[in-house]
Formats: structure tokens, C-alpha cells, sequence
């Protein structure tokens, strides 16, 4: 809605400028006419402005009375010259409201898999990790000993401050070990798998007629709680608040991210029953984000669904990211509650609801270009690295990284996948000199500067590794976290801020609809090498303790 | 490697504990990152990192202005040589034009480097740091944007103080609210103004600019005469003196005192253009200032909209003026003040500095506006000095955060508005 006020308000200052110019114009003799036209031509130019302004806010206000959507629709004098001029989108969003994003940046890794084979790796062991979930006290209450044998799904674990969210076991089997790091905090739960999965059976007969509280104590109960993600924070949901809306993204765009298309294939029923439950948990919508970047349309399985509100998205990264989403459809503040899921916790969630089992299997890519065959691997959830990546490994001085290159941890051989990770990253360690290595770089790297020859090559695939590239400087170059961020928020103010511990400017430039994976592409891209996300976090529980 | 070996060696010896040891290692540590890339591996967050880093982008600008030294250096023979009526066309004399540039150019450039550095690398050294490569690109700027025979001491004070009070008081590269070469330049002109403006100074090798006044050459002028003796080509004729008529004056001056006509009796457009005329070091030359700022556009390293606002304002600002006429010096049409004096290289050098602009996008514009406008009030409206960029430019930035601030004000509104 544009703002007509200011300019009707500059009216009277410019026939005030004409009055006292007339008067100027009875002590001298030439110039003052041009002026004159000058001033009455401006006026021109403002009153037919503030005419345009004042009619298109009527015609908004006609249509919302009338109830046509006003987002959808372009309701302006002024045609929308983006979809005039701009490629048309493609048949299968038939028509909807695509966002389009200009900013972002695709960062193009070697070593992808190719998502039209899932192969079966054989995984031994599988953890529960205590440390995945952010709010958790570091030791919590264990409901298992080590040695006791245990179903997919019996609760592991609880917090001792809200013992009703119970963290279950993704696999059935015995209880290996119980393994504590620092302070004697739990690291993880390790379960030695069976040959044969078993899994605890709830009854979810009435499941879809139940109420509200009853679906939230059997999700407390069944551990569906602990796979749900709240933000601002991204912390486990209160079971006490009742979510403003759901989102789903139902693409990665991370660098040599899983493709949730083979991941859902075949399972459209179970995430309709999954999105019909939680619908009943929000007071708003469950919100699908689908991409119209790719030639072919997204699976059929997330077509299909009913009872959600769908929105298309196209653009590079961070296209995909749900925190950009919520931004461009319902945008959050501190004091907002949404729930955000992963599509593989979606799954379990859904065939939880439906069949009343536990199943945490998980589809997992293994991709970058130390591995010697990228590929994709069905296992369960939190699988040993040490044996999805058996033998497959290139070179000894690899970082194995727990997720995509940009919000992933860094993991040792005898680690375990999170809850949340689909994707395991195998790339070089970069810890060598190079001789003049920042004027002229041997190796080609990934970069958004025009000072590298990127721009000539925009398909090739980089084979990179973890040097920085530069040590860390205070901030010099602007507007760089911007171009590839679309989201309407100045990072560069707001890391600045976070630093200098403003809580009020803080929340004011809206770090709450900020996540790590959303900062990522901007420490990416930094060129003082800054470390946004720890600030950013570091920003989010100040945030957080205050209240 | 012997020399990667001998560096890590330092780089992982014992820690110094006198100044002079820090001093020593500071330096060392700086030549070990010139040479190589250092082996530090991403720690928390992401785990690959762009290729670009700040030492990168700085040698990027340092490449932009080489067309600009290159000319300018050449300009100053020309000059010389132009005003004694000796070798008028433009390549004529070439060698000696090119070595009594030379001659001019390099006395200051190291100057500006040894006492910038010098003062960077010290207090690098107290704070324990790594020296920041901001002068990288602040040195070859205030090189470019001195008179040619400036004295090096004063040189070397103006550069003392823009370092240490424009720039290590407040942090450091990166905390800086002025630019660090227009403060060397504004000390100048405020400390000691006959230096650097009025009508003796654009021209090198005369002690003023006058009639009959005859060129000085230094024993460097005689070591180079022995060469070209050798070669047999011309030497440095200790005779020459300025012929009647040549009074030095830049355009701005000229336009000062009768408007675009008097500028064009003594220059022509092309001249203009080209960059065949008195001024600073690097100031003149219109096509290689053009070439630099297109370069440092298409590599984003410079932000268009603060070029394109400052064209915009001082267009606007000119067009104003044109029709306001009061002095000679406003009616000279509003397109050709890009032609004078040094605005093309403010706006494409100087403005654009990112640390001292406005960092919102938004922001950006409105900075370029302003200086474009108030650039261009001050270079006509001011009866003392024809040339504003250099006090527009501070000026502005003195305000740049106070503009940020609004435009992150109008943010935080429309984000509470969409609550």
C-alpha cells in the first residue's frame, strides 16, 4: 500500500515555493521564469502521482471488500513488469504465485550423487543424540541401561525440566553404549541394530477424531515430538503453545543436498496422514513450499497433498531454506510460535499416525569429491558414519562433515549422524600454503567475485576444500550479505548489532526469523571471513534468555 | 621449500616481548602472507569459504588506478614541457617527459608508503594483529591525489595524520568514518594551502609559474642526461623558461573567473577529455578514470549506485545552477563539469570506499546524491577554492551513519507493521 499522505503534504510546500518565487521574480528581471515552469512542472509531476497513489489504494480496498486475494493478484495501474517481461513459470504450478528470488548463490560441488538409485548399506550400529536437541540439559534423565535391549521406538531418554517429551530409539536392538564427553554430558545413545526391526505399536485407531490435546500427548509419548522444530530459536515446540503455522519445505538447495523427490516416492499416503494431524495441532495452516526451479515438477506425492496451503518458489540458494519461506508467506517475530519439519521427519511422523510403528528409516546422500562413488543409502536415523562411508573414502586427509558443506558439523570416523542429517559431505582439508594463492589461485574455487573466471564456466562443479581463503578482518565490503539473502533484513547491521549486544536493535532488524542455515550462504560468501552463524546463535540465546 | 620453511620457522618461533621483536615479526608476518595464502581451516560454521578475501579485493582497486598513475605520471613531463613551449604535441619528447614524471611521481610514492606503512605496521605490532591491507589501496590514492611537487615532508605529516588520527585512532582498516587519502589531502590544504592550490602548483619543475621563470633539475636530471647522452636521444636543457602567456591555471580556475568560454581559449574538450591539463597526479585523465570505474564496477568491488547517484546529483545540482546563472561559473553547461577538475575521479575512487559509505543499499544512493549535489554547490559557490569533491566527500561521510540509520529505522518500522 503505498503512502499518499507525504505526497499530498508536499503540495502546499511547493505552491508556497511558487508564491514566494513570484515574489523573488519583482526584484529581478530574467531567470525566474524557468524556475517558475521548473516548480509548477514538479507540481505537475507530484499531484498526478498522489492522484495514482490515492486510486490504487482504493481499488486494494474495493478488492478486499469484494474478497478477491490482493497477494495474488496485481491490482495496480502500473503494469507488473516482471510478469510482462520475465520467463513465464513453468505448467505445473498451473498457474499459482511463483516467488522469485534474485538474490541467493548456487554453489556447485563435485561429487553428486545420482538420486535415481538408493542402495542398502549395512549399518551396524545407530545413535540417539542428545546434543542435537538445543535446549535439552546435557545430561538427561536416561530411561535405558547400557546392555538393556530395546524396540524402535522405546523412549532413550527425557529432559528432567519437562519430563513429558520423550526421545525414543531409532532402531531396535541393545543398548551398546552410553557415551559421555565432556562434564559427563551425553553425547550419544548408541543401539547395536538387530537384523530384524521391531518396533513399538501405539493405537491409532482414533487417532484422526481425537482432540487436540490427546494428538499432543500421544506425539509427546510416541516421540513424534522430538523430530518438531520450533522457531524463532529452533528448539523443541512447548507442548503448551499452540503454533500460529506449520511449514514444510519439501526441497534442499544446499550444496550437493538430498533430493526429497526419490525420498517420498511411493509414500503419498503417509504424509497425507501426517499433514492431516498436524494440521489439527496448528491455529493456522501446514504450509508446503514447492520448487518451480527444475524442468520436471516436483513429485506427484507432495502434488497430491490436501488440506495444506502450497507456495512455489524459484531461485539459487537459499531458495529452499524454510526460514525464507515463512519470510515470503507469514513472517515471524520474537514473540510468534512455527513449527518447521524435515520431510524424512515428516515421514516418520506420518507412518507413526497411520500404522501406530515407529519407523526412523532415512534415505542419506554420500556425496562430495573425496568420495569415490557418491550415492544414495537407505538406513535408519543416526547411522555410523564409519560404515555408510566403508571403503568409499579417497585420500587420508579428508574432513568428514555431518550434513551440507555450508551448516554441517565436522565429525570424526566414530560418529554418528543427527536426527535431522540426510547428508553426509566428504571434502579435503585444506590446511596447506599456497605461494601468491589469493592474486592468482591455482585451483579454481567457488566464488560470487567477478575477479575469478567463474562467470565464464556457470556449470562447473568445484572440487574444494576447508582452507579460508583469507584471515578474518573487521568488516570492509558491503551489501554483500544482501545479494545473496533474499530476505528483507540488513545481516550486516544485525550481526553488528549482535556484537554489540543491542538486544532492542537486535529484535528490531528481526533476528528471530533468522535460522544458521539461513546466515550460512552470507558467511559464505563474507570476505572479512567473519563466523555469522556462531554470532548469529550467540545472537539467538540472548535473545532467548531475556525471555 | 627454503622459503616456505624459513617463514614457518618465524611464523611458529617464540613469541617476541620488546617492541622492536613485535615490530620485526609484524613485518615478517605480513611479507609471509603476501607471498602465501595462509593454511588456517574453517573451524564452527561453514566449512568452505568464498575465495575472495580482503587483500584480493584491495590489489583488485590498486589495479584499477595503475592506468591512472601510469598517465598522470606521464602528464606531469608533459606539463612541464608544455608550459616552456618545448615539445607541444603529446608524444613528442617522450623519454624525458616520462623520466621527469618519474622522477616527480616516485619521491612520493615512496614517501606515502614508508610513513603509511611504517605507522601501520607499528601500531599492527602493539596490537598484536596482522597488518590490515587498507593502505594498500589508501597509498597509490594519495599519491594520485597530490600536486606534483609537493614537499615530502609535508607529504610525510599529512600522511602521518590521516593514518594515526583518520584511521589507527578509531581501530584500525575498516573503522575509519573519513577517508583516509582526502584526510591527507584536507591537512594539506588546511595546514599549508599554497602547496596544494592556486595556479603555481600544477605544474612541475618551475618555482613559480610565471613568465620567464626557468626550470630546476636536480643531480637525478643530470644521472639520467649521462644516459640519453649515451643513447643519443635529447637530455634536460637547463635553460628552458616558461613562455609569455602560460599561467598554469587549471579549467577550474579558468571557469572560476569567466565561465565556459574562458576555459575553452585556453583548453579545448578534447584536452579535457583526454586529460592533457594541470592537475593533481591522477585526476586528469577522463577514459582511464572511466576504464578504472567500469573495472571496478564489473567486479562489484566498487557499488554502482553511489557512482551513478553522485552523476545523478551533480548533474541535478548542475542543472540548477544553469539556470540560476548569478556568477560566470555557473553558467558552465552542467555536462561539462565531468571534463574539470578532479569530480570523475572522486566519485569513482573516493566516494565508493566502502568502509567510510553508507553500507544499506538503500543508503547508497542517498549518499551518492548528496555528494554529487554538495560537491558540486561547494566547487561553484565558493569564492576561495574551485574544488569541492575533497570537503563534499568528508563531509557526507560524517553523515553516512546518521543515513543508515534511518534507512534501518524504516526496516525495523516495516517489520513491526507487518507484526
Amino acid at each position: 500500500m503505498k503512502k499518499p499522505l507525504s505526497l499530498i503534504r508536499s503540495v502546499p510546500l511547493l505552491g508556497f515555493l511558487l508564491v514566494a518565487d513570484q515574489l523573488s521574480a519583482q526584484s529581478s528581471s530574467t531567470g525566474s521564469s524557468y524556475v517558475m515552469y521548473m516548480l509548477i512542472g514538479l507540481g505537475v509531476i507530484l499531484a498526478a502521482a498522489a492522484i495514482m497513489s490515492v486510486s490504487e489504494n482504493l481499488m486494494q480496498i474495493e478488492a478486499q471488500k469484494s474478497g478477491v486475494d490482493t497477494t495474488k493478484n496485481n491490482f495496480s495501474i502500473i503494469p507488473n513488469f516482471s510478469e510482462l517481461f520475465g520467463k513465464p513459470a513453468p505448467e505445473y504450478t498451473e498457474g499459482a504465485q511463483v516467488h522469485q528470488f534474485n538474490k541467493g548463490h548456487d554453489i556447485l560441488l563435485a561429487g553428486e550423487a545420482d538420486p535415481s538409485v538408493i542402495k542398502h548399506v549395512d549399518v551396524s550400529s545407530f545413535a540417539l543424540r542428545p546434543v542435537n536437541f538445543r535446549e535439552l540439559s546435557p545430561i538427561p534423565r536416561m530411561l535405558v541401561k547400557a546392555g538393556q535391549e530395546v524396540h524402535a521406538g522405546e523412549p532413550l531418554f527425557e529432559d528432567k525440566k519437562d519430563d513429558r517429551v520423550k526421545y525414543v530409539s531409532p532402531v531396535s536392538g541393545e543398548v551398546a553404549e552410553i557415551r559421555r564427553g565432556d562434564k559427563r554430558a551425553i553425547t550419544d545413545v548408541i543401539i547395536l541394530a538387530d537384523k530384524a526391526q521391531r518396533s513399538v505399536k501405539h493405537d491409532v485407531s482414533n487417532l484422526m477424531n481425537a482432540t487436540r490435546d490427546d494428538i499432543v500427548a500421544f506425539f509427546l509419548k510416541s516421540g513424534a515430538w522430538s523430530h518438531l522444530n520450533q522457531r524463532p530459536y529452533d528448539v523443541i515446540p512447548d507442548p503448551d503453545v499452540i503454533p500460529n503455522n506449520i511449514f514444510i519445505s519439501t526441497f534442499d538447495t544446499a550444496p550437493l543436498a538430498i533430493d526429497y523427490n526419490v525420498v517420498v516416492q511411493g509414500k503419498a499416503e503417509v504424509l497425507q496422514a501426517a499433514v492431516n494431524v498436524l494440521a489439527k495441532l496448528t491455529s493456522g495452516k501446514v504450509h508446503i513450499g514447492l520448487s518451480a526451479d527444475k524442468e520436471t515438477a516436483p513429485a506427484t506425492e507432495f502434488l497430491g497433498l490436501t488440506g495444506v496451503q502450497k507456495s512455489w518458489y524459484k531461485g539459487a540458494h537459499p531458495a529452499g531454506n524454510v526460514g525464507v519461506h515463512i519470510h515470503h508467506t507469514a513472517p515471524i517475530n520474537a514473540t510468534s510460535v512455527v513449527w518447521t519439519l524435515g520431510i524424512q521427519d515428516l515421514l516418520t511422523i506420518g507412518q507413526l499416525c497411520l500404522t501406530g510403528e515407529y519407523n526412523a528409516e532415512r534415505v542419506v546422500v554420500i556425496a562430495g569429491d573425496q568420495v569415490s562413488e557418491p550415492q544414495y543409502v537407505k538406513t535408519y536415523s543416526g547411522a555410523k558414519i564409519s560404515d555408510l562411508l566403508r571403503g568409499n573414502l579417497k585420500g587420508d586427509h579428508n574432513r568428514i562433515i555431518a550434513g551440507d558443506v555450508l551448516t554441517g558439523k565436522k565429525q570424526s570416523d566414530d560418529a554418528y549422524l543427527g536426527i535431522h542429517d540426510d547428508q553426509v559431505t566428504v571434502i579435503k582439508e585444506g590446511d596447506d600454503y599456497e605461494m601468491f594463492g589469493w592474486l592468482v589461485p591455482i585451483k579454481p574455487r567457488p566464488s560470487i567475485s567477478n575477479t575469478f573466471p567463474n562467470f565464464l564456466y556457470p556449470n562447473h562443479r568445484f572440487e574444494v576444500d576447508t582452507n579460508t581463503h583469507g584471515e578474518r578482518r573487521a568488516f570492509v565490503v558491503t551489501g554483500q550479505y544482501e545479494a545473496v539473502l533474499p530476505m528483507d533484513i540488513y545481516v550486516q547491521q544485525l550481526t553488528k548489532s549482535i556484537m554489540a549486544n543491542d538486544y532492542e536493535r537486535m529484535e528490531g532488524l528481526g533476528i528471530a526469523e533468522l535460522s544458521e542455515e539461513d546466515v550460512a550462504i552470507c558467511e559464505f560468501v563474507c570476505t572479512s571471513k567473519m563466523p555469522l552463524q556462531k554470532i548469529l546463535r550467540d545472537g539467538l540465546n540472548m535473545m532467548r534468555e531475556q525471555g | 621449500m627454503g622459503l616456505l620453511d624459513f617463514f614457518k620457522k618465524i611464523e611458529h618461533g617464540e613469541k617476541p616481548k620488546t617492541l622492536v621483536g613485535k615490530i620485526g615479526h609484524t613485518l615478517s608476518d605480513a611479507v609471509f602472507t603476501f607471498l602465501y595464502s595462509p593454511n588456517e581451516v574453517t573451524a564452527e560454521g561453514v566449512h568452505i569459504r568464498d575465495g575472495m578475501d580482503l587483500k584480493r579485493t584491495m590489489f583488485h582497486v590498486m589495479i584499477a588506478l595503475q592506468l591512472c598513475l601510469l598517465f598522470g605520471t606521464y602528464n606531469i613531463g608533459h606539463q612541464h614541457f608544455t608550459a616552456m613551449g618545448q615539445y607541444l604535441g603529446f608524444l613528442e619528447g617522450f623519454h624525458l617527459k616520462l623520466f621527469h614524471g618519474f622522477i616527480k611521481v616516485l619521491p612520493i610514492f615512496l614517501v606515502v608508503h614508508a610513513v603509511g606503512l611504517g605507522i601501520e605496521i607499528y601500531f599492527a605490532a602493539k596490537k598484536g594483529h596482522a597488518v590490515e591491507e587498507g593502505f594498500l589501496v589508501s597509498g597509490p590514492l594519495i599519491v594520485l591525489i597530490m600536486p606534483p611537487d609537493v614537499p615530502l615532508w609535508i607529504l610525510a605529516v599529512s600522511v602521518a595524520f590521516a593514518v594515526i588520527i583518520g584511521k589507527e585512532a578509531f581501530g584500525g582498516t575498516g573503522m575509519n568514518i573519513w577517508n583516509v587519502a582526502l584526510l591527507a589531502r584536507v591537512f594539506i590544504f588546511f595546514a599549508y594551502p599554497t602547496t596544494i592550490s592556486g595556479d603555481n602548483v600544477w605544474v612541475s619543475g618551475f618555482e613559480t609559474v610565471a613568465a620567464g621563470v626557468t626550470a630546476e633539475y636536480g643531480w637525478v636530471h643530470n644521472i639520467f642526461n649521462v644516459l640519453f647522452g649515451w643513447i643519443g636521444i635529447d637530455q634536460f636543457q637547463s635553460g628552458g623558461a616558461i613562455v609569455d602567456g602560460f599561467t598554469g591555471a587549471t579549467p577550474l580556475a579558468l571557469a572560476y573567473q569567466g565561465g565556459w568560454p574562458a576555459v575553452t581559449e585556453v583548453y579545448s574538450t578534447s584536452q579535457m577529455f583526454w586529460g592533457t591539463i594541470p592537475g593533481s597526479i591522477g585526476e586528469t585523465s577522463k577514459p582511464f578514470i572511466v576504464i578504472g570505474a567500469i573495472f571496478l564496477m564489473v567486479t562489484k568491488i566498487a557499488s554502482w549506485r553511489i557512482i551513478l547517484g553522485c552523476l545523478l546529483g551533480a548533474a541535478g545540482m548542475g542543472m540548477v545552477l544553469n539556470l540560476w546563472g548569478a556568477t560566470p561559473f555557473m553558467t558552465v553547461p552542467w555536462y561539462y563539469h565531468a571534463w574539470m577538475g578532479s569530480a570523475l575521479f572522486a566519485f569513482a575512487f573516493m566516494a565508493t570506499d566502502p568502509v567510510t559509505a553508507t553500507s544499506t543499499t538503500r543508503g547508497k544512493w542517498i549518499y551518492g546524491i548528496l555528494i554529487g549535489s554538495i560537491g558540486l554547490i561547494i566547487r561553484i559557490l565558493n569564492p576561495a577554492y574551485p574544488e569541492g569533491w575533497m570537503l563534499a566527500i568528508l563531509f557526507v561521510n560524517t553523515f553516512s551513519a546518521l543515513i543508515d540509520h534511518y534507512v534501518l529505522e524504516a526496516n525495523i518500522k516495516r517489520r513491526l507493521s507487518r507484526a
